[in-house]
């Protein structure tokens, strides 16, 4: 039996991604939006809807960025709501493990497992920088090689919380008025060098017993502690080499921690342009990276390596001859999932090199060295990418992020989605309620 | 209208009385689901109530002063009351929905996100219950401060003036990341590639005794501007809390005169006062449910709000007479659930609109609307017209 892939719906990010200037693209505010998006996932038999989480406005060069989308619900509202208006699919929050506390993050994740009967889970993130810190009592308190030693504890202080109350805990007898089975339930205490916490936990065991963790570091700290304690991995490595390099290191750090191979999932992000045909389809992706890279976004994003003001620039025009500023703060603030170009110089003369060799604008670099799509194609092509990329190894599944909200998977459900049913790689119809159903994951005891 | 009332009710496990988890009706093994929630408020919208209030903590719930207790006999646990709210938003189409968050330990600049995206997703009608946590078992939880246990009949008033200080500033903050986006400010402008308009996004810069927070918020303004706030006050330093932060204050007068005089301290748009209702055909019909109550809890019920027990046409009778004496509206706390919400919506409401003193269908969009409060300018925005002027 080949493997089953796993899906989400990534709802699309305050990155270049997302093209908001589409016609079609809708508000990223409004209910609906995320309404919409979640039906078509659940309509398509995904395993989650997803939402990444910022807890700063991005700012460069001192001023907030308005090229992108800004602007997001706060996570755990947006998803109760969402559990209104589906039954079955999966709702993932990121939240983060530096600017809250165990007790009040525990009980959002287990009212909210509660609320939609067995489908919440958390993208445990550890954006840590004293630019977010600055909206938040604690400022910003922590050393970046702590951020994850914070996470780890935070999680077992999480972990203690939802295991504080048995699974039979209610009993809620009317005839006898016992309405607790034990009048200690949710009793913990907690302490390590972050948390000092002791009392009572007050919401009762969720269905899932646990929220699903997920986690989407990229770092060796970061995948240690995926291998410990995920159920799922966000990553960046959706290729065939990086995947597969990416996730056999990840699944040969399970054995460790005694856990088999499949308790952890792989989940890139993907993003996709479909066609009629693989030419129809190649001819939009080319469009759409011109959307998402326009010449003002261009220069921005030549900005963030070069770490220089380059606005006079013509984004039309050659690479600037000057280096890049390596010697203060970077301009570029608040992007949690940015990873800084580790040797600049190296790099723009790589791209200088480049860009003469082939004539290329600042403009067509940024296009050509920046994210493309990851799936391109007629529907069939896609499909079979999807499936070999996991039948090889290099994912379990992927989480796809629409270019366009909120419509911007429907065409994917309507062509993609039975391309891969028809193939037995992908469910027709949800195998039970919750999300840990959808994952083949157990509830833990 | 002048002698129109505003009505709420506050839910809360199976009701207010200790012991209502145990009648027929209740429906206790429930309170930790969707439906639940979703029954209660949709019951309350169909009576045309201006919002529901719903009850939490950070902390179980716990009949001991210095700390939780181990009883068995009555409901514990809870789930988080703005999920609650958010779970029940796309199910109801006019009610306002009003939970219940602490300032005490969290981050208004959470809170502020939490509450501004209820609003979106209600489109307009998400309040907030302000509350203020004086538990030391609740500081416990968060390891970042200790307390000492607060006897409530005669607190240590430095420690209580200094908890409300801290509400006043999380308020604060709290409005004015709602306020850090003008509404205007997304633009989609396609000609210069910009999303937003950020000279109308604005650094709240907020620096205080307790917190500093630079903003802005990363949610847009809420549609109601401001969704109300409001509070529960007892005595004088939340009386004053009250005055200066919310729009609405929940009080606990006995008769009309104590509310006369409580009214007089609140110059604010609304004051509420909350009464426990237990109401039946008859009033020893509902004495009787009262007192069977208590039997079977093994302890008479008391309040901080006044317990009412009668019939719909003597708490309509109340009411009034209360509303004479300067109260805008009342929040009541129904004893058992469904059964005194049912009360509520199917007795006391018919009665008031006979008398005209209760509307008989919802006429606004929003919970702002429903309580007669105008849709606020931004204060950034004011602030540069003032400046251009
Ligand atoms: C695919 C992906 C998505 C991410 N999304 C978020 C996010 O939404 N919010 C956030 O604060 N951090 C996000 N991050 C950042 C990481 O979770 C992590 O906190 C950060 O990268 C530091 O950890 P590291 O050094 O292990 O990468 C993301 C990372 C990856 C790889």
């Amino acid at each position: 039996m080949p493997k089953q892939i796993h899906l989400a719906a990534h709802f699309p990010g305050v990155n270049n991604t997302t093209v908001w200037s589409d016609p079609r693209a809708g508000s990223h505010i409004e209910f609906d939006s995320f309404g919409t998006l979640a039906r078509t996932a659940e309509r398509a038999k995904f395993d989650f809807f997803f939402l990444a989480e910022g807890l700063r406005l991005r700012e460069q060069g001192g001023q907030i960025y308005d090229l992108d989308v800004v602007g997001r619900p706060d996570t755990f509202t947006v998803l109760a709501a969402l559990a209104a208006v589906t039954t079955h699919l999966g709702l993932a929050g990121t939240i983060n493990s530096t600017f809250n506390e165990p007790y009040e993050v525990a009980r959002q994740f287990a009212s909210l497992d509660h609320l939609s009967a067995g489908r919440a889970a958390w993208n445990v993130v550890t954006s840590w920088d004293a630019f977010t810190g600055e909206n938040f009592r604690r400022g910003g308190f922590l050393a970046e090689s702590d951020r994850y030693s914070r996470a780890t504890q935070f999680l077992a202080a999480a972990r203690e919380l939802f295991d504080s109350w048995p699974a039979d805990a209610i009993v809620a007898d009317k005839d006898t008025g016992v309405f607790l089975r034990n009048g200690s339930a949710g009793s913990f205490r907690h302490t390590d060098d972050q948390f000092d916490i002791a009392g009572r936990f007050n919401v009762p065991r969720g269905p899932q017993g646990r929220p699903v963790i997920l986690q989407a570091g990229d770092s060796e700290a970061g995948r240690e502690f995926a291998a410990a304690t995920a159920d799922a991995i966000f990553s960046r490595h959706g290729t065939l080499v990086e995947g597969q390099k990416f996730y056999r290191d990840v699944k040969r750090r399970l054995p460790a921690y005694g856990r088999p191979e499949d308790s952890l999932k792989v989940l890139p992000a993907a993003t996709f342009v479909l066609g009629d045909t693989d030419a129809d389809a190649h001819e939009k992706a080319a469009v759409v990276r011109r959307q998402q890279v326009s010449g003002a976004t261009a220069i921005k994003l030549l900005e963030q390596l070069w770490n220089r003001d380059l606005s006079g620039y013509d984004p039309d025009g050659p690479l600037p001859e000057i280096d890049p500023d390596v010697s203060g703060d970077h301009i570029a603030r608040g992007r949690a999932s940015v990873r800084m170009h580790r040797d600049p110089i190296a790099v723009a003369a790589e791209w200088r090199a480049r860009a003469e060799a082939e004539k290329l604008s600042i403009r067509d670099l940024i296009i050509e060295t920046t994210n493309r799509q990851t799936f391109i194609g007629a529907p069939d092509t896609v499909a079979t990418a999807i499936d070999d990329l996991v039948q090889q190894d290099a994912a379990d599944g992927f989480i796809l992020v629409p270019h366009v909200t909120p419509g911007g998977l429907d065409e994917f459900a309507d062509t993609v989605v039975p391309l891969l049913q028809e193939r037995g790689v992908f469910r027709t119809e949800y195998a039970g309620p919750t999300l840990r159903h959808h994952l083949g994951l157990e509830v833990p005891a | 209208m002048s002698t129109a009332l505003h009505l709420a009710v506050a839910l809360d496990g199976t009701g207010w009385h200790p012991a209502s988890w145990r009648l027929p009706s209740a429906r206790p093994a429930e309170v930790f689901s969707a439906s639940y929630w979703a029954d209660l408020v949709r019951l309350a919208e169909a009576g045309t109530l201006d919002f529901v209030t719903i009850e939490d903590a950070l902390g179980l719930q716990t009949d001991r002063l210095d700390g939780p207790d181990e009883r068995t006999d009555h409901v514990r646990g809870r789930l988080d009351a703005v999920l609650i709210a958010a779970r029940v938003a796309p199910l109801t189409r006019h009610i306002g929905l009003v939970p219940t968050a602490t300032v005490t330990h969290t981050e208004p600049f959470h809170i502020a996100k939490a509450l501004a995206t209820l609003d979106h997703v209600s489109r307009g009608r998400a309040g907030w219950r302000v509350q203020v946590s004086g538990r030391a078992h609740e500081a416990g939880h968060f390891g970042r401060r200790t307390l000492p246990v607060l006897d409530p009949a005669a607190p240590d008033r430095e420690i209580v003036a200094d908890l409300f200080a801290e509400a006043r500033d999380h308020v604060e903050v709290v409005r004015r990341l709602w306020d850090s986006w003008e509404d205007d400010a997304e633009i989609r402008d396609a000609a210069t590639g910009r999303f937003i308009d950020r000279d109308k996004l604005h650094h709240i810069s907020f620096d205080g005794r307790y917190f500093s927070v630079k903003g802005p918020s990363i949610t847009p303004r809420p549609p109601q501007g401001q969704p109300p706030v409001t509070a529960l006050a007892h005595a004088e330093i939340p009386y004053a809390f009250a005055a200066r932060s919310a729009d609405v204050a929940y009080v606990t007068p006995t008769d009309a005169a104590q509310a006369r005089k409580i009214v007089s301290q609140l110059p604010i748009p609304h004051v509420f006062a909350d009464l426990v209702v237990f109401l039946e055909e008859s009033e020893p019909a509902a004495r009787d449910a009262h007192e069977r109550l208590d039997t079977l809890d093994g302890t008479a019920y008391t309040s901080d709000a006044a317990i009412f027990t009668g019939t719909p046409a003597q708490l309509a009778d109340l009411l009034q007479e209360w509303r004479a004496a300067g109260l805008t509206g009342f929040r009541l706390r129904p004893a058992r659930l469904p059964d005194d919400l049912v009360g509520i919506t199917g007795g006391l409401v018919p009665e008031l609109r006979r008398r005209g003193a209760f509307r008989t269908a919802y006429e606004a969009a929003t919970l702002r609307g429903l309580l007669g409060l105008s849709r606020p300018a931004n204060r950034y925005a004011v602030a540069e017209e003032a400046r251009v002027a």
